[in-house]
């Protein structure tokens, strides 16, 4: 008696890519927005960032139907603890409810590939990167998705990010200028679209500041 | 009695479709949105029925296509109706716009995907509310966007692409319908569970309509299709 298996699979890739930097008082967050499933692309126009709280902004790839379920249970979560609390909650407090939630499912996954940006208490920025599973770690900047391992290499190279075998241990969080960090992550976008092919289409990026939030779109080739 | 290895608790979840729709077409135009469907519903690979309604109203402002298996589809108009009862009931002058539909039907599609036992369709919304139009899709394990032009299935594929060339955002109701009938030509020519008997239904702020049934004319002598073997040969 052989168990029968299923024909479908409850997860889909629906691609894409997330970058996030943190400067010394703003945070660069951008993905690009194109949606795809196998070889082909379903839309062109889908944003994989999503604000959790006044200093947090999530991006997120990988399942489309897990990413927005996720970006729905933080919501929530958010607006609970505005209730309790009566106060936003801060990006470090949000890191840890997005580990927690994804480890809630660690036996039947968010299938999401999550990069955290925002403002600490401090008004420095932070990135935090993640796996599936809701393991964390607070880096100067990262990249997540189908063009991550394109984006990496070249923001390592271009931020020359200290190794982490140093001790003191030493901060990544670049000291480039918010308009040096913003072109370049249009530069590794049009690099990762290139190669990649699920990356393309447009880039939404996201600058958070002392000043407020600002949003910028940069097109990329559709191929 | 080895139910510890036997499946007969499995018995009740979906494993594949039996009675499945093909491709549904959509798109935004001028005063609303114009979506397409055949009528087939196939049985592997018969053409088992040739009068299936693939696309429905929901309350006043929406339209529903569906392409799969044609049960989870009746199952889904059941939980529409029960839906636009209740929103009808609260009597506040309140309606269910497209977006909420949509919205709807992807938490229950989601919800169906997690238990591991989903409704085995893909799904198009479309309609009009306050001036604003909307279309969008959801798919068997609860991808879902939105879009000015929306196909599933085989569509994806052969009209989407059509779309992308020639679609435009003032499209009149005559140009719309033009598209979307070189679409499903398209299909019928490339789609073996198509058939040649589709409805068009529109949705504007004023209402829904679905038209009668009719079929397109076809051509046969493209050169392609005489000698479909004349660029590679040995082929069929």
């Amino acid at each position: 008696m052989t168990k029968e298996h299923a024909n479908w699979s409850p997860y889909d890739n629906n691609g894409g890519t997330c970058v996030a930097i943190a400067g010394a008082d703003y945070c660069v967050i951008a993905a690009d927005t194109r949606m795809s499933t196998g070889y082909s692309i379903l839309t062109r126009d889908y944003s994989k960032i999503s604000k959790l709280a006044d200093k947090s902004f999530m991006a997120s790839s990988g399942f489309q139907a897990d990413v927005k379920a996720l970006q729905k249970v933080l919501s929530s979560r958010h607006l609970i603890y505005q209730h309790q609390h009566n106060k936003q909650m801060s990006c470090p407090a949000m890191a840890q409810l997005l580990s927690n939630t994804l480890y809630y499912k660690r036996f039947f996954p968010y299938y999401a590939f999550n990069v955290l940006g925002g403002l600490d208490s401090e008004g420095k920025g932070c990135v935090f990167t993640y796996d599936a599973v809701g393991s964390y770690e607070r880096v100067g900047y990262s990249a997540q998705g189908s063009g991550a391992t394109l984006i990496t290499p070249f923001l390592d190279n271009q931020l020359k990010s200290p190794s982490p075998l140093l001790l003191p241990a030493k901060d990544a969080v670049t000291p480039l200028s918010e308009a040096e960090a913003v072109d370049l992550v249009k530069t590794c976008f049009s690099s990762a679209t290139e190669r990649d092919i699920y990356t393309g289409d447009s880039v939404e990026i996201i600058i958070l500041n002392a000043n407020g939030v600002r949003r910028e779109t940069e097109q990329l080739r559709k191929d | 009695m080895d139910t510890l290895l036997s499946s007969e608790g499995d018995s009740q979840r979906t494993q594949y479709p039996y009675v499945t729709g093909t491709s549904i077409i959509g798109i935004k135009y001028k005063d609303g949105i114009l979506m397409a469907a055949d009528m087939g519903g196939s049985y592997g690979s018969t053409i088992r029925y040739k009068s299936v309604e693939r696309l429905k109203q929901v309350g006043k402002h929406s339209l529903i296509g569906a392409s799969g298996e044609i049960s989870d589809f009746q199952e889904i108009q059941k939980y529409l109706d029960e839906l636009i009862l209740h929103d009808n009931m609260w009597d506040d002058g309140n309606s269910l716009g497209p977006k909420e539909v949509h919205n709807y039907l992807t938490r229950v599609m989601y919800n169906r995907r997690n238990k591991f036992d989903p409704l085995w369709n893909s799904l198009v919304i479309g309609g009009v509310k306050n001036g604003q139009k909307y279309l969008g899709s959801v798919s068997m394990i609860g991808v879902h966007f939105e879009d000015d032009h929306i196909a599933t299935g085989f569509g994806n594929h052969l009209a989407r692409p059509i779309l992308r060339e020639e679609w435009r955002e003032d499209l009149s109701f005559e140009e719309g319908v033009k598209l979307l009938e070189k679409c499903m030509r398209n299909l019928l020519y490339r789609d073996r569970s198509a058939v040649n008997k589709l409805q068009i239904a529109k949705i504007t702020e004023e209402g829904l309509t679905v038209s009668q049934p009719y079929s397109l004319k076809t051509f046969w002598n493209f050169a392609a299709f005489q000698n479909p073997t004349v660029g590679a040969e040995g082929s069929w």
